[in-house]
């Protein structure tokens, strides 16, 4: 039975296999029908017809996750890492009968590469279902604080 | 130590027939000069007219470094000023747009404009009696920008009095403009939504340059669009129809033969465009309905003429390029010599199926993004040329590639596409345009770059 722990756990987990760059384990966490969304837009609602910085399926997720480990890949050379600074999850909704759970989740995210490090802020919502006795993410979607600012190369995931 | 400024004779040594001498990317006087000569001597991007749709409508830009402001007045006319307060200097609009009402209002002391720019008034007004305010360059209100041309609703402007003129600057490289305002089948665009940002630490004629670079896409973007090929090859299973972002993404792995024979073509003061027989846009899946809304509105033979025309980037000297067959616009904003904003608006066709617009919007994301893997190669590749060339050891940079010696400068001609020469014909503009107001000093030693 899914409650609200068994989605916290899932959620620090996913996290966890993103800073110790798991990634396979990491994509194996996704429906294959999912979408990995970061918004341009404050509380933007539509992915298709409104900018995004990202919006992706499973097939793209792993081009991204197949490139960081490339040889010609010069951007990860030196390669980059990352850390996830979660704050406890506020569970949005967790209703086994309707196979519903959601949850946002405030976070500070380190990316870093080399001698420089950036530092971003926002909200990670996660809507996600059962499949069997597991959890999968349908949608993560990463708002930032600061959606509006010019960065340079964000190239892992938050 | 100074050594370019008032000294024309040494900026031009910074450009051979096919070489240009590192300075130009790493030199904070050459940046500066560039703020002071090349960007008010050239005609500017400013905005999109759609994003002044109404009146009291501003937008906020910048030429070189200086901000500017574009508004719709009430009698539908736009104006383009610089966005300081003639009183104290503060900034008048202070959000890359909105709409200000019937008047601006400075916010430190309550001086009012109207949306022409023109003074409308100022509190204790008495105070100003008496005092020759009436002879200064306050009392006219917001300073205006004279040159200013809407062309197609793109709104270019030039900040010295003195130039060449809009007609004669653009020529026929305007024609790409043409052909995305044309690809709407009311021949019109619009400006719906924010543009993707990404700041580069480099150089911003890097960037400019890249864009008609056809050597590096196979190599530079192996682990990005090549990636994209392998997994979608390993993965597509029984499916018959490639996916629109494999589409996007698989042409940059196109071999040199193609874009050899898809050629480029040059034109006066710096312009050019990669994909002239054919381009990396040329193979994008047909969208339902699209090509009848474009046959009512033009006419069979107009209609594939447009159509036709899939040329890769346009570059606009000295800082935008313009892909028009998926209806993107990317302005390379100076910051620093060794810093670049990099704005990319995308347009939607005016009356065209949404999906045009969903195809734009993913290309911008895919390729624009500073979450972008395609964005990721180049920037790598202009950091690591940014570090690489502050080394002494050679302090040139080569652009001979099919250079032909007595290559005749502001000329027009269609080439091999992987030929350099649109990189030569920009950097014979920026001498051109650097010099063209600046005085020799005398005193300056000529041979500076040594």
């Amino acid at each position: 039975m899914i409650s609200e722990n068994t989605i916290t756990d899932f959620i620090y987990r996913e996290a966890e296999l993103l800073d110790t760059m798991q990634w396979q384990a990491w994509l194996d966490l996704f429906h294959p029908e999912a979408r990995y969304w970061m918004p341009l837009e404050w509380q933007q609602q539509d992915p298709v017809l409104q900018p995004s910085l990202m919006y992706e399926d499973l097939l793209l997720m792993k081009v991204r996750v197949e490139r960081l480990t490339g040889e010609r890949t010069f951007s990860q050379k030196p390669k980059s890492r990352c850390h996830h600074l979660l704050q406890a999850p506020r569970i949005v909704a967790c209703d086994p009968a309707a196979g519903v759970f959601k949850a946002r989740t405030s976070y500070i995210y380190t990316e870093t590469r080399g001698d420089t490090l950036e530092r971003f802020s926002g909200w990670a919502s996660h809507d996600l279902v059962q499949v069997g006795d597991d959890l999968k993410i349908m949608l993560k979607r990463i708002d930032l604080v600061n959606f509006d600012a010019p960065f340079g190369n964000i190239q892992l995931f938050m | 130590m100074a050594k370019y400024g008032k000294n024309p004779r040494a900026i031009a040594g910074l450009v051979r027939d096919a070489e240009v001498h590192r300075d130009v990317y790493v030199d904070p006087e050459v940046f500066e000069l560039e703020m002071e000569h090349l960007f008010p001597n050239s005609w500017i991007y400013v905005g999109h007219a759609s994003q002044l749709s109404k009146p009291g409508d501003f937008i906020t830009a910048n030429i070189g470094r200086q901000p500017v402001m574009a508004s719709r007045h009430s009698d539908g006319s736009i104006h383009v000023f610089y966005n300081r307060c003639p009183h104290k200097g503060v900034k008048i609009a202070s959000e890359p747009c909105g709409n200000t009402g019937k008047f601006f209002r400075c916010p430190y002391h309550a001086w009012s404009f109207k949306t022409d720019g023109s003074l409308l008034a100022i509190p204790l007004k008495k105070g100003y009696e008496g005092t020759g305010f009436t002879d200064t360059q306050a009392s006219d209100g917001l300073s205006k920008i004279k040159n200013v041309v809407i062309y197609r609703d793109f709104i270019f402007a030039r900040l010295s009095e003195n130039g060449v003129a809009f007609e004669d600057y653009f020529g026929e490289s305007l024609s790409t403009i043409d052909n995305m305002a044309d690809r709407s089948p009311e021949g019109k665009l619009a400006v719906e939504a924010v543009p993707i940002r990404y700041m580069h630490t480099c150089n911003w004629k890097m960037l400019v340059e890249n864009q008609t670079d056809t050597c590096h896409p196979m190599v530079a973007h192996e682990s990005s669009a090549g990636t994209a090929i392998k997994v979608w090859q390993r993965e597509q299973g029984n499916s018959t129809e490639t996916p629109m972002a494999v589409q996007l993404y698989g042409p940059f792995m196109s071999p040199y033969e193609f874009y050899e024979q898809s050629g480029i073509r040059i034109w006066p003061n710096g312009h050019g465009h990669t994909g002239v027989a054919n381009s990396i846009h040329s193979n994008y899946s047909d969208v339902e309905g699209y090509l009848g809304q474009m046959v009512a509105a033009y006419g069979e033979k107009r209609a594939h003429e447009i159509l036709g025309e899939v040329r890769h980037n346009t570059v606009y000297f000295p800082n935008i390029m313009v892909k028009g067959a998926v209806q993107i616009l990317r302005n390379f904003i100076p910051i620093a010599v060794d810093r670049t904003l990099v704005e990319s608006w995308v347009y939607r066709l005016v009356g065209a199926p949404d999906k045009l617009y969903e195809r734009a919007l993913m290309y911008n994301r895919f390729i624009n993004a500073p979450t972008s893997i395609v964005g990721h190669d180049d920037l790598e590749m202009y950091e690591r040329a940014q570090e690489g060339l502050k080394t002494n050891g050679n302090q040139w940079v080569n652009l001979r590639r099919l250079y032909e010696s007595g290559e005749e400068a502001d000329v027009t001609a269609v080439i091999n596409g992987t030929s350099e020469r649109q990189m030569r014909n920009q950097f014979h503009a920026w001498a051109k345009f650097m010099t063209m107001d600046m005085k020799q000093d005398v005193d300056q030693p000529v041979e500076a770059a040594e």
